[in-house]
């Protein structure tokens, strides 16, 4: 197969863009599946190489729905129609006369320029942890829930020893469960959200009892174990000096805000901490796809009934257009991959019956979802954990003070703050602090974040930092867009900056 | 179990899993940072742990900086901590 030949490029490996890969590949289309991990899964089938050994029992979810869909992709990838290009961190995807031109880096170490050209693109990039700042985040020993969890399945080895897990979302009991089969002493389960979304079993959760069993499954678990899973509670400091040493720990309000006089204190070498999770949504954003915010406040890309984005030829499926875990991804990437064989001509990805089914299955796992986001918003309580010199960014180590002195100054969106305390400007491009940074000039300014605010934080015409070399040999696409153009006027002082000092 | 091989982090021999990223050997041996910030000069290791937050770089082998918690660990490895590893230093990815 040449790469002219593409019908479709996925971007992800993980439940959505498998999905999309195999039920485009039935349908006889010839598909690429770029993804930045060194193996298929994604972050919620994410597993060791084979040479670590099996994992520990237990570990992974719906196991068997993984091999049963890794079975056909080998098929795929055996008979040539599916190209599979594991470790390929793609940062730019753009359209042009004959479709588009996806352009990747191949390899962390080593990184070679890659390029191919598609007809269409789906893109399933999946989501990662939301994070809330507060003092003494950036001491190690402090992680991201998904990291610790990705240190489980990923390498097998226990991020410590005794671990508190805090933040908010039925995620932590997860990665609780999961820490306590490594051998990791859980001091306990922090959940800021009060709300029983499980417990009072509206009807949107109530049509969902896997999911349900599932966090059933969990609370024994975590109850055998004699974990305190303290609902309402926030972490509001990890106690250094040198390291995470313990976690302060209050009781907050609906909006998060302290309740005074509760504070408890947990002794701790880990602190796996997580808020919900964010979608990627930049290769979208940079095609110029239309996006909105979801129930939830987050930005999600808008799609339609065949998970089509407003982009001629450019698909979504999984997280970017909403968070909803492994099943929702799984249902939006196989009516994905149908609708772009369909578009190109090439019908039976899925049959009726299946098609049918599956948009059921699409419906009914969206409503959990948006019932799930409801129940775990992300209030501006958090603020009020926070001390002027806590880093609100870390990259560029930009605290909150700053970001106040810059409102003060004048600043009155996300964006300005951007460009004048530097928040969102160093290596991770604003993926960690854009939430936070948004939602606190926003509550300064008396307002409330808006789609603009986020586009604003989200909007990275490289999706991936590129080595010199790489962009040198790849250069001219970047060149005839708008979006080297786009990179400066948008505050890209990293880029243009860091291109300067280059030989 | 499984095949071990010796990496070095800033001189000192470290076993390495085949198949485990560098950020998992080093975790493995106790390490919980290899990086100081730029500013503050404050420690930093695994944070986001899946390739978004870049604050795991290491430099392997006198190389450009990259992520720990993607870059899988080959035997000889040699692994250079802070200051090596700051992300504002050498060649600098776009």
């Amino acid at each position: 197969m040449t790469l002219s030949e593409i019908d479709l490029a996925v971007i992800g490996a993980g439940p959505a863009g498998l999905s999309g890969a195999v039920t485009a590949a039935d349908a006889g289309c010839r598909v690429a599946l770029l993804d930045l991990g060194a193996r298929p899964g994604g972050q919620y089938w994410r597993h060791a190489d084979p040479a670590l050994g099996p994992p520990v029992p237990g570990m992974h979810h719906g196991w068997r729905t993984f091999t049963a869909l890794l079975d056909r992709f080998d098929a795929h990838r055996r008979a040539g129609s599916i190209d599979y290009r594991p470790e390929h961190a793609v940062w730019q995807v753009q359209s042009d006369p004959h479709g588009f031109v996806v352009r990747a880096t191949a390899g962390e170490r080593d990184p070679e320029p890659f390029t191919l050209g598609a007809r269409s693109v789906l893109v399933a990039t999946g989501a990662y942890d939301r994070q809330v700042p507060f003092p003494g985040w950036t001491l190690p020993g402090v992680m991201a829930v998904g990291g610790a969890q990705t240190l489980l399945k990923g390498s097998h080895v226990a991020p410590g020893r005794r671990a508190v897990v805090a933040g908010t979302g039925p995620f932590l009991l997860s990665v609780a469960d999961g820490l306590l089969r490594a051998g990791t002493r859980v001091v306990a389960v922090i959940e800021a959200s009060r709300a029983r979304a499980y417990a009072r079993k509206p009807p949107a959760v109530a049509a969902v009892p896997e999911k349900l069993a599932e966090a059933t499954r969990y609370a024994a678990s975590l109850a055998r174990h004699r974990v305190p899973y303290l609902t309402g509670h926030a972490v509001v400091r990890a106690d250094g000096p040198d390291r995470v040493r313990s976690v302060t720990v209050e009781a907050v309000d609906r909006s998060w805000a302290v309740r005074p006089g509760r504070a408890r204190r947990f002794e701790c070498d880990t602190l796996a901490v997580g808020y919900g999770f964010v979608g990627q949504l930049e290769l979208l954003l940079e095609l110029g796809c239309s996006t909105r915010l979801d129930g939830g406040g987050s930005l999600v890309v808008e799609t339609d009934a065949g998970q089509r984005t407003s982009v001629a030829g450019v698909y979504a499926a999984g997280e970017p257009t909403g968070v909803g875990g492994a099943d929702l991804a799984l249902a939006e990437g196989a009516l994905a991959g149908d609708a772009a064989a369909a578009s190109l001509g090439r019908g039976g990805g899925l049959d009726p019956a299946e098609a049918g089914r599956t948009r059921r299955r699409r419906r009914r796992l969206r409503a959990f979802a948006r019932a799930l986001a409801t129940a775990h918003p992300v209030p501006d309580g958090w603020q009020s954990w926070v001390d002027p010199d806590t880093q609100i960014c870390r990259c560029e180590e930009v605290t909150v003070a700053e970001v106040r002195a810059a409102v003060a100054l004048g600043a009155r969106d996300a964006r300005a703050v951007k460009l004048l305390a530097r928040p969102g400007m160093g290596w991770c491009q604003g993926r960690i602090c854009g939430p936070a940074v948004a939602a606190l000039t926003a509550s300064l300014g008396g307002g409330t974040v808006s789609p603009d605010d986020l586009r604003d934080f989200s909007r990275r015409s490289l999706a991936q930092p590129v080595p010199l070399g790489v962009l040198a040999a790849q250069g001219p696409g970047l060149e005839e867009s708008n979006m080297s153009h786009r990179t400066v006027a948008d505050g890209g002082a990293i880029n243009s900056e860091r291109r300067g000092k280059a030989p | 179990m499984s095949e071990s091989f010796e990496i070095t982090v800033d001189g000192r021999p470290v076993q390495c899993r085949a198949g485990e990223t560098i950020a998992a050997a080093l975790m493995q041996t106790g390490l919980d940072a290899w990086r100081t910030t730029r500013r503050a000069g404050t420690p930093r290791g695994l944070f986001c742990g899946i390739g978004i937050c870049f604050d795991c770089l290491v430099s392997i082998n006198g190389a450009r900086p990259v992520r720990a918690c993607l870059a899988t660990g080959r035997a000889g490895d040699r692994i250079a901590t802070a200051p090596g590893a700051d992300p504002h230093g050498g060649d600098d990815p776009v």
